[in-house]
């Protein structure tokens, strides 16, 4: 295996990383503040994707699309927690997980009335279709590149916001101690809805970029959500910081193993089965990494020790 | 969207009132209550769908009134499956199943349907154990046995010249099928042989390896939302090798959603909607004026399902059950394929197409250019003891 080859491995580990922490920031930032579990996160992620196509179809700009798509699912984030979800935070996190469950299967079901069963149509913009030349002579998708860049600018931005500002302050606030900010004369439910839009703007974001390179399906959700889950038990829980670590790590892992894993049984076994044993065990392979980092830390890398 | 449910559901109602009506005025003489389990919500609805309306097309053109249709819906899920077709047997006692899509669901299903005398017609999954040592007198695949559109495209790539293909499946048992089919024709080497994670739909780093091998072609089985990333993914790589698949990737229902990246690309099909014969021609259009899209491969699969049904309800008493399957192994019926006929096995004996994906007007459809198989029957069908 060349290290041209390697290279390239690595990036496509990196861009499926930053992917996952788009989907993972805003699913630990509403853990994180607002105590809350909420496994329609890919729901929204879904709906991103949804309204991308709608709106690229309706007036073929991408642009219109990938912000309609952070818009539409922040605006269904604010109203599901506006019209649901506050009636939850004090309830416990089997609640939590039953009434989100039932949202999930009342968005694929709405989402399947409205656009039907086929797969949706959403291009990747002729400006950022085809390979760009990197040093060292790799041929990398300029879309792909341009899901990387984005996703670090994101993850600049949220550390900023978080870091930086007065309304990152009390979501810190929010995160230690949730009466004291309610003390402080902080409105708290027009904190909740925010961090809660602001979730679920990214989550749409990761499902319009995403959706342009795969299809926008009922469900594609799903199995996102599952990774998002690894990726901040990983990172620790309510940690931005951790997310992005976790889903760089597990971005890596998965890509890396996914192509090494068959090469390296390949030199004991028939290629065909190598081919198939590798595979079966590279899916495997973000979990196990899981089970160690919790081994050494079992409140994840970046999570606050248990009292 | 919802026209067309509207308008499936309007003639659902139709079908569902003139079948209550029946009993009444008519002495029902070989009536048939069809059970139905297919797909028709989650993953792979749309295969589902197509297959129901197909089938519920026919039905309805045949005007035959003795047919009863029991639809039920197996989420993709093999527990599901299996209790619906509990359910159909012993209480709703049904006398023929067909409908379902998934070939695990359908081992799960089959034996056990056809043990408890049922007829079971397969109008998608044709899994290689049923078409070999596990055949039943009870059980007739009217779509195709799992392998053949593989072995077909194998073929293809052989008569292309094509030297070294690189070969890429979901892992799972249909995926191994697939891989193992088009070897089987195929007389080249294997560049590179890859299985993905079943329902992947990144496909970065194996693209990356397709780059980095010598190959000259590519194959690849991805059914479903699977194929349409692969094929996006594929067409923004930079690679330009020819690409060969089988036609479950290009079908009507999610060519709309690849796009300008299937354009050109070569499929294997056993059906078209250019198929030049007068059933396929008032199927396409009459299918097109019902729902307001193209047919699809499993629609022409559902149509021609319902077809054989009616053509041996013409000859047998369903109550006959030998006389009934006799009437069923002789397939006398005209189907959108052309010449239709059932080997030993109760697998059809058919041609099989390669097509190439073409735009006409803005939908993106199939074309047929080649034969890749003639008179092809499947390759378990020496195993089948009947």
């Amino acid at each position: 295996m060349s290290t041209i080859l390697l290279i390239e491995q690595l990036l496509n580990g990196i861009q499926f990383g930053v992917m996952l922490f788009l989907m993972a920031a805003g699913l630990t930032l509403i853990f994180g503040v607002m105590g809350l579990i909420n496994l329609a996160h890919g729901s929204l992620y879904m709906i991103g994707a949804f309204a991308a196509a709608s709106v690229a179809t309706l007036t073929g700009s991408f642009v219109l699309a990938i912000l309609a798509s952070v818009v539409a699912a922040a605006l269904f984030g604010a109203i599901v927690e506006f019209s649901i979800m506050r009636r939850l935070y004090e309830r416990d996190h089997l609640d939590q997980v039953l009434a989100t469950f039932a949202l999930i299967l009342i968005f694929s079901e709405g989402t399947r009335w409205m656009f039907g069963s086929f797969p949706l149509y959403l291009d990747v913009p002729e400006m950022l279709s085809g390979t760009v030349l990197l040093p060292g002579g790799i041929h990398y998708s300029r879309y792909r590149l341009a899901i990387i860049v984005i996703g670090l600018l994101v993850g600049v931005g949220l550390y900023l916001l978080i870091s930086k500002t007065r309304i990152g302050m009390r979501i810190r606030a929010g995160e230690n101690d949730r009466e004291m900010i309610g003390a402080l004369g902080i409105d708290i439910s027009k904190l909740y809805t925010s961090v809660f839009a602001l979730g679920a703007g990214l989550a749409g974001l990761a499902g319009a970029l995403v959706g342009a390179i795969q299809s926008v399906q009922v469900g594609m959700g799903e199995p996102v959500l599952i990774l998002a889950f690894v990726v901040i038990v990983i990172g620790g829980i309510g940690s931005i910081k951790g997310a992005f670590i976790g889903a760089l790590l597990v971005g890596v892992t998965d890509t890396l193993g996914r192509v090494l894993l068959p090469i390296a049984f390949g030199s004991f076994m028939e290629t065909s089965q190598a081919a198939s044993v590798g595979s079966s065990l590279s899916s495997m392979l973000i979990y196990l990494l899981m089970a160690v980092v919790l081994l050494f830390k079992p409140s994840g890398l970046f999570g606050r020790t248990q009292s | 969207m919802i026209i067309r449910r509207k308008a499936s559901s309007l003639g659902l109602a139709l079908l569902a009132s003139c079948t209550l009506l029946t009993p009444a005025i008519s002495v029902a003489d070989n009536k048939v209550k069809v059970g139905m389990i297919t797909t028709l919500s989650g993953g792979g609805a749309g295969l589902g769908i197509d297959v129901h309306d197909g089938f519920m097309l026919a039905i309805a053109q045949s005007g035959n009134k003795n047919i009863e249709v029991v639809v039920e819906d197996d989420q993709r899920k093999p527990d599901v499956a299996v209790q619906l077709a509990d359910q159909m047997i012993q209480s709703e006692k049904v006398d023929v199943l067909t409908g379902i899509i998934w070939s695990n669901l359908a081992m799960a299903v089959i034996p056990s349907a056809t043990a408890q005398g049922k007829i079971y017609l397969s109008p998608n999954a044709g899994p290689s154990v049923l078409a070999g040592k596990g055949c039943h007198p009870n059980y007739f695949n009217v779509a195709w046995q799992n392998d053949e559109l593989h072995e077909a495209a194998g073929a293809y790539a052989t008569d292309e010249g094509y030297g070294k293909s690189f070969i890429l499946a979901p892992n799972y048992p249909a995926g191994k099928d697939a891989l193992t089919g088009y070897k089987r024709y195929f007389k080249g080497e294997i560049a590179g042989e890859l299985y993905t994670k079943l329902g992947q739909t990144d496909y970065a780093a194996e693209l990356a390896q397709i780059r980095a091998s010598d190959a000259d072609s590519v194959f690849f089985f991805l059914p479903g939302g699977m194929g349409i990333s692969f094929l996006k993914q594929y067409s923004g790589s930079g690679i330009e090798l020819p690409v060969v698949g089988p036609a479950f990737s290009f079908d009507q229902g999610i060519l709309q959603a690849v796009g300008d990246a299937a354009l050109g690309i070569k499929n294997t099909s056993q059906w078209n909607k250019d198929i030049d014969n007068p059933t396929n021609a008032a199927f396409v259009e009459s299918f097109q004026a019902e729902y307001g899209r193209l047919p699809s491969l499993y629609a022409s699969q559902g149509f021609d399902t319902a077809n054989l049904l009616l053509s041996a309800m013409d000859k047998a008493e369903v109550d006959d059950t030998e006389a009934f399957r006799a009437a069923l192994k002789l397939a006398d019926f005209k189907s959108v394929r052309g010449d239709f006929k059932f080997g030993n096995n109760q697998h059809p004996v058919q041609d099989i197409y390669v097509r190439e994906v073409i735009k006409e007007g803005d939908v993106y459809t199939n074309k047929i250019i080649a034969t890749a198989l003639s008179d092809h029957a499947d390759s378990y069908a020496a195993d089948c003891s009947l």
